[in-house]
């Protein structure tokens, strides 16, 4: 039993280690770029709503406001600012982190404001990946044990 | 034959019995406990109504009713409560209190006799989960106003309580909290998992106990108020944790246990039988997370206009499609995969019902597990909001606490799709522990049991995947 267990750890290990290693080369085969995008708030909502950039672009979002003053907070990245209509807001940072963010209104728009979100998505987003790889390899996993336990 | 053990690690008939530390054995004994927790929420549902009812803020989020019941009352429910201590929140629960007090004809004490009211009996055809599951689908429709408009709270809540007391006029006990509350069906499915229960010791000393005071009461309580047998059941789903058999059973013989969590899924006995109504809840409540998530978490403009009904087509569309998808759609995917799972097994002679409803209890950690993540989405961004509204309850310019002006900050939203992944994955391994284990009990030889398991393996991995995509991905 123990040697099955073994070889199984082993195995997802080396699953692991090869996507972050393959990733990690992924990462640097991306052109860090600069990146602008004008994201146009109304309740409450965003437009466009999702961001796709890639680690160490430098990018820049400016808010626009179509009705009310509404904010943008990133998570993850703490930063914020803010839109009056005809005053635009406007965020520049370097995007070190990788992952799925979520950008919400910081100001209270009304109230469906909690709800007031977007995504901003920094490739390569190697948390979904190693979530998704750790998800099949347990699934996988789980599967070749009930199997190999009955030929045992 | 060696122990069940989950995961390798927790034998599953493992109990340790906190009814044996004195300080909560003499607590759970007092007719004090739970009443007095319930007359604390009653008052703090009495402020949530009136704040409610006054409106304050436009926006639900400055709202104190709103923020307490869709925000910490939502997220303690899903992330402590049901988890890990069963059905606590039905204990202390205000709603019934008025019919309970009517029936009684007293708050304190125990009234011997006849209840009040009229006590007829609950329907036969209607004791199940269908009218609450029907019930808090129709609930969850206009979850774009009762999350956000405080007078839409208060309608719903008023409305509750109001049922309550007309029911407990009308029919036996807590007939109301067993068939019709909204809230009761969700918490009776996921306590299933729930990592304690209320349980008989000793059977022999039920057994040679003839008197069943548990079920029939005497002077020191009164006969379970959920109509259960406490000597004897086996799950959590229907005890309201009333502690009531505590009180009533002269040999001290009810028990409040820490157990592994879901073992209650594995149990199918003839009196507690897998029941098709329970399997439709839990349908219902991955379907209701799948359109929740969409709509409250997602990015997707277009879902909020539908539900916030700026348009009727939009609001139509919206509350179609989330029936169809709970009612119609999951279920049939899940049939499919049923019926897969039959061909594998490679027997025939098992019914498509029973694969059906049996495997459909392995979405009971799955879908906590989702529920859990949801709730860590509702309270970290929007916990800080509650430190205001608690210091100016009803938007009159009061700072009882100092607070009032603390502003908007989200906490660790940083970590929140590392939170949310791991809660997938660990109740997807709860899913699938137990869910093999149901597949044995479905398929009578071992290798139907093992081939039989793998299109239901699949449907659950494809559904971790699929919610770990909108939480992460």
């Amino acid at each position: 039993m123990n040697v099955i267990f073994l070889r199984l750890k082993l195995q997802i290990c080396l699953i692991v280690a090869m996507v972050l290693s393959g990733g990690l080369f992924a990462s640097y085969c991306y052109a860090q770029e600069e990146k602008f995008f004008e994201i146009k708030a109304k309740k409450f909502s965003y437009t466009p709503h999702k961001i796709i950039v890639n680690k160490g672009d430098k990018v820049t979002l400016r808010l626009v406001s179509e009705d009310v003053t509404h904010g943008l907070y990133i998570d993850g990245y703490g930063l914020e600012t803010k839109a009056h209509p005809g005053q635009d807001g406007s965020i520049t940072f370097v995007a070190g982190k990788t992952g799925k963010f979520t950008f919400r209104c910081s100001v209270t728009c009304g109230e469906f404001h909690p709800y007031m979100v977007g995504n901003l998505i920094v490739g390569p987003n190697y948390r979904f990946y190693v979530y998704v790889l750790m998800i099949l390899a347990i699934g996988v996993g789980s599967g070749v044990v009930i199997f190999r336990k009955s030929k045992e | 034959m060696g122990k069940d053990k989950l995961f390798g690690l927790i034998d599953l008939d493992w109990r340790f019995e906190l009814t044996k530390f004195k300080l909560i054995r003499v607590l759970f004994k007092s007719r004090w406990f739970p009443l007095l927790l319930i007359l604390f929420n009653l008052f703090i549902f009495v402020v949530i109504l009136l704040s409610a009812f006054l409106g304050g803020y436009s926006a639900g989020n400055y709202n104190f009713g709103i923020m307490l019941v869709w925000i910490l009352w939502w997220v303690l429910l899903m992330l402590v409560l049901v988890p890990v201590f069963s059905r606590t929140w039905c204990m202390m629960c205000p709603f019934p209190i008025f019919g309970d007090w009517f029936q009684r004809r007293r708050l304190f004490g125990v009234t011997q006799g006849k209840l009040a009211g009229l006590n007829l009996k609950w329907p036969k055809f209607l004791k199940n989960m269908w009218i609450m599951n029907i019930g808090f689908l129709i609930t969850t429709f206009f979850s774009g106003f009762f999350t956000v408009r405080p007078l839409a709270t208060f309608i719903l809540l008023g409305g509750i309580i109001l049922l309550a007391f007309v029911l407990g006029l009308i029919f036996e006990k807590r007939s109301f909290c067993l068939y019709v509350c909204p809230v009761s069906g969700f918490q009776g499915l996921y306590s299933q998992f729930a990592a304690s229960e209320i349980r008989r010791k000793d059977p022999e000393i039920c057994r040679k106990h003839t008197l069943k005071t548990c079920y029939l009461g005497n002077e020191k309580g009164y006969g379970c108020p959920w109509l259960l047998l406490p000597f004897s059941f086996e799950k959590n789903t229907y005890c309201g944790m009333c502690l009531e058999c505590f009180k009533t059973c002269p040999h001290d013989n009810m028990g409040f246990f820490l157990r592994p969590p879901g073992v209650d899924i594995l149990q199918d006995t003839k009196r507690e039988p897998r029941r098709i109504d329970e399997a439709y809840k839990a349908f219902i409540m991955l379907g209701i997370a799948l359109m929740f998530y969409s709509v409250f978490q997602g990015p997707w403009g277009v879902l909020k206009d539908m539900v916030r009904a700026t348009t009727m087509k939009g609001y139509l569309t919206y509350i179609s499609a989330h029936a169809l998808f709970s009612l119609v759609i999951l279920p049939g995917i899940f049939l499919l995969f049923s019926w897969l799972s039959r061909i594998f097994s490679g027997n025939k002679d098992v019914p498509l019902k029973k694969i059906f409803v049996s495997f459909s209890y392995t979405l009971i950690p799955l879908g906590l597990g989702v529920w859990i993540g949801f709730s860590f989405g509702i309270i970290l961004p929007n916990g800080s909001y509650i430190l205001h509204i608690i210091s100016d309850p009803f938007a009159w310019g009061w700072n009882v606490l100092g607070t009032a002006n603390f502003p908007w900050t989200p906490v660790f939203t940083g970590l929140l799709g590392y939170l949310q992944g791991a809660t997938l994955i660990v109740f997807y391994l709860f899913s699938l522990a137990l869910g093999f284990r149901i597949s044995k009990q479905i398929y009578p030889e071992k290798s139907q049991a093992q081939r039989g398991w793998i299109p239901i393996l699949v449907f659950l991995t494809l559904i971790t995947l699929i919610f770990l995509w909108l939480f992460i991905g």
